[in-house]
């Protein structure tokens, strides 16, 4: 495996379109909820225990090889929230097309007309990273990461944060990516033998609620 | 029933079928040791259940498990006489509570227990299985209470995984209070809330036409999912706030508004 394909998925400007949402992080400014460092830092915190450990233990189990629709299946399960899912279909699509043209792959190919409209982004980020050449918990890292660098960089923008500060509130949370990057490799190892029941599907009501908020809203700087 | 340092162990039982004149026959009513179950009178074809609690609990160390079956045919409401309280118990380690429901197609199951309160000190670990057919009907509800009146919560995990032939269909897992992964109170997921609910609706007519998802106040919304059905998720300052909130996005579903 490659060390620096990792940098190039992960990084923020590989263009698979996540510049566009801010993973909750606008409804949550809007309502007042995340008023600057701190708070986003609790938000980020939260939100990367709940759906960044789901969707890191997604991506992880199809960076193994999983079968991805059944992997999609369940995360459809576990997004209740339409507007979510919408969002996370759009996502995978937009990623599918990045990642095709960096890495081609029959798997990919496999999983693009398996889902024309987009699989949900965590399990095309997974098999991204098997084309890449990369592991089952550098995709979990790719995934836990991006659950955490949205909202970052989107209050920067929302609340007009030092990015110093933003940059900081991620720096700070490293130890707990790293812990939710190690269980979301555990856990998908065991769904090779166990299915993918196994997986986590811990919650943030709050995430779900204002996603159905957010998406009502006539105008917004962001798509979710 | 299994008592003793270990803690209590219990299980009640209960299964649902027509009974060939409209009705609906309880053929198994069992109910064990806390879970004591009592027949009270339903409206028209269905049977109503009461979970009666006899003991308080669970207690640390204590494992509860509840089945209910609804062969075709069947309707069973299922509902609780009082709030469970999640105690600290003299026995260390988690309690455990199980609900396992199935539903066949044709049959309806209604599963409106009170709530749950997670009292300071106590840890509990809550499942909910359903297993659900195509023409399977439910209402499901749960909600928790994080602490009684002015306490701390105690540590609380609790899953919902709901099945449709066999498939994924629903699985959310809400983790609070002492020991929970960090962030749970924070502004991404209860942002201090006390209480959180959620109503899950299916119905076999949703695969034709789901209800659009809508806002409930701010902190509740109404959301279509991937299958016939929709779960209302609701958060609140307290329980009444909260089953205001819910029984009115029930009564709006049922059609009663």
């Amino acid at each position: 495996m490659s060390r620096a394909a990792l940098l190039v998925l992960a990084d923020g400007r590989f263009p698979a379109g996540g510049h566009a949402h801010s993973g909750g992080a606008e409804a949550a400014v809007k309502a007042g909820r995340i008023t600057g460092a701190k708070s986003l830092e609790e938000f980020c915190r939260g939100r990367l225990h709940t759906t960044g450990l789901v969707s890191a233990s997604l991506a992880a189990a199809a960076a193994l090889g999983l079968d991805p629709v059944a992997l999609d299946e369940a995360a459809d399960a576990r997004t209740p929230s339409v507007a979510l899912r919408v969002a996370a279909r759009k996502l995978g699509r937009q990623l599918m097309r990045a990642a095709r043209a960096t890495w081609p792959s029959a798997e990919l190919d496999a999983l693009a007309r398996e889902f024309p409209k987009g699989a949900h982004q965590p399990v095309v980020l997974g098999v991204a990273a098997r084309a890449a050449g990369l592991g089952a918990v550098d995709a979990a890292y790719c995934s836990a990461y991006e659950s955490v660098g949205g909202p970052a960089t989107a209050t920067v923008r929302l609340l007009s944060l030092d990015p110093f500060e933003a940059t900081g509130v991620l720096a700070r949370l490293a130890p707990d990516l790293d812990r939710v990057a190690d269980r979301a490799g555990e856990v998908a190892r065991c769904a090779v033998e166990e299915g993918v029941d196994v997986l986590p599907a811990v919650s943030a009501p709050l995430l779900e609620i204002s996603a159905e908020a957010h998406a009502a809203w006539p105008v917004r700087l962001f798509a979710s | 029933m299994t008592g003793g340092a270990a803690g209590v162990r219990a299980t009640a039982r209960i299964a649902a079928r027509s009974d060939g004149r409209g009705g609906t026959a309880l053929p198994t009513l069992e109910g064990e040791g806390p879970l004591a179950l009592r027949r009270t009178r339903g409206s028209g074809a269905e049977a109503r259940v009461m979970l009666v609690g006899a003991m308080s609990g669970p207690l640390g160390g204590d494992h509860f498990t509840v089945e209910a079956a609804a062969a075709e045919g069947a309707a069973l409401h299922i509902g609780s006489a009082a709030a469970t309280i999640a105690l600290p118990g003299q026995a260390k380690g988690e309690a455990r509570y199980d609900v396992r429901l199935t539903v066949a197609a044709g049959a309806e199951l209604r599963w409106l227990p009170e709530q749950l309160i997670s009292a300071n000190g106590s840890d509990l670990y809550v499942t909910t299985h359903v297993d659900l057919v195509p023409g399977a009907r439910l209402v499901l509800r749960e909600e928790q209470v994080l602490g009684r009146a002015h306490e701390e919560p105690g540590r609380l995990t609790s899953r919902l995984t709901v099945r449709l032939r066999g498939r994924p269909f629903l699985d959310q897992e809400l983790c609070c209070g002492p020991g929970a992964s960090g962030g749970w109170d924070g502004p991404a997921v209860l942002a201090g809330h006390r209480a959180v609910g959620q109503l899950l609706v299916v119905r076999p007519e949703f695969a034709e036409a789901l209800p659009s998802p809508q806002l409930l106040g701010e902190c509740a919304a109404l959301t279509p999912l991937a299958g016939p059905g929709v779960l209302v998720t609701a958060l609140a300052p307290n329980a009444l706030r909260l089953r205001r909130t819910l029984d009115e996005a029930l009564r709006t579903l049922d059609g009663r508004v």
